[in-house]
């Protein structure tokens, strides 16, 4: 017997993407990380919109994508961490 | 090359000893440093603590990037970078820059890249506490002069 695939032999976590939020962002949206669906997610803003919703990105906000600085466009797949930041402020 | 965060108060000046103590003697020339330390005041305000987040995973990544983008720009025998997470009081050491180097030039080049590097790219945020109690997030200061970095 061949075994197919299918939606309850899935590993849940193979397709969403983990969100983080830092600083000011964290207080201000309250949270510090979600997960959310991978499914038709191609880019950090895409991400940013699936988190939350209705809501723009706050002006100077930074991203990055698996722990490397991102732009919005930049490409995000299955299984990757996108985080949400302020301008650093360390040193 | 090197790169250690602290949760406990830093010494400076101990991390780069240890550090040298582990370099050939007679292999370099020089060694530049830079050691930044918590003002009790800011934007005219006192200042009573400050607490440090950053990003772990990413912030050490790109600290080690930084340190490889200076190897390659410069010929650095080794460094160090070291940075203070958590709550800091006034008088307590935030970061720490070392570069060893066969001559000053590149030593003093070296570090002062490293530090500028730092302070635009790496992930940390510095939220104060003020004496009359407010708490507030720093805001990024325009760069200062430097060649390296985007500019002000």
């Amino acid at each position: 017997m061949f075994k197919l695939c299918s939606e309850t032999d899935r590993d849940p976590h193979a397709m969403s993407i983990t969100v983080r939020y830092f600083a000011s962002l964290r207080e201000q949206l309250g949270a510090s990380e979600a997960s959310v669906s991978a499914d038709g997610i191609r880019c950090v803003a895409d991400v940013w919109q699936r988190a939350q919703p209705g809501r723009d990105l706050p002006p100077r906000v930074l991203a990055a994508v698996n722990h490397a600085h991102a732009s919005l466009e930049d490409t995000v797949t299955d299984g990757d961490e996108v985080a949400f930041f302020p301008p650093v402020t360390g040193g | 090359m090197a790169v250690v965060l602290h949760s406990e108060p830093l010494e400076p000046f101990n991390l780069v000893n240890e550090h040298e103590g582990g370099l050939s003697p007679g292999s370099f020339g020089a060694c530049a440093l830079f050691v930044g330390t918590m003002r009790d005041f800011n934007d005219g305000d006192a200042v009573t603590a400050m607490t440090l987040e950053h990003y772990p995973g990413m912030t050490e990544r790109e600290l080690a990037l930084i340190e490889d983008e200076a190897r390659t720009r410069w010929p650095v025998q080794d460094s160090l970078i070291g940075h203070r997470v958590g709550r800091v009081e006034p008088g307590q050491p935030i970061v720490v820059v070392a570069v060893w180097s066969a001559h000053r030039q590149a030593a003093f080049d070296a570090c002062r890249f490293l530090m500028e590097a730092l302070k635009e790219r790496a992930t940390f945020w510095k939220q104060e506490e003020l004496q009359d109690g407010r708490r507030r997030w720093v805001s990024p200061s325009p760069q200062p002069l430097s060649p390296e970095g985007r500019g002000a």
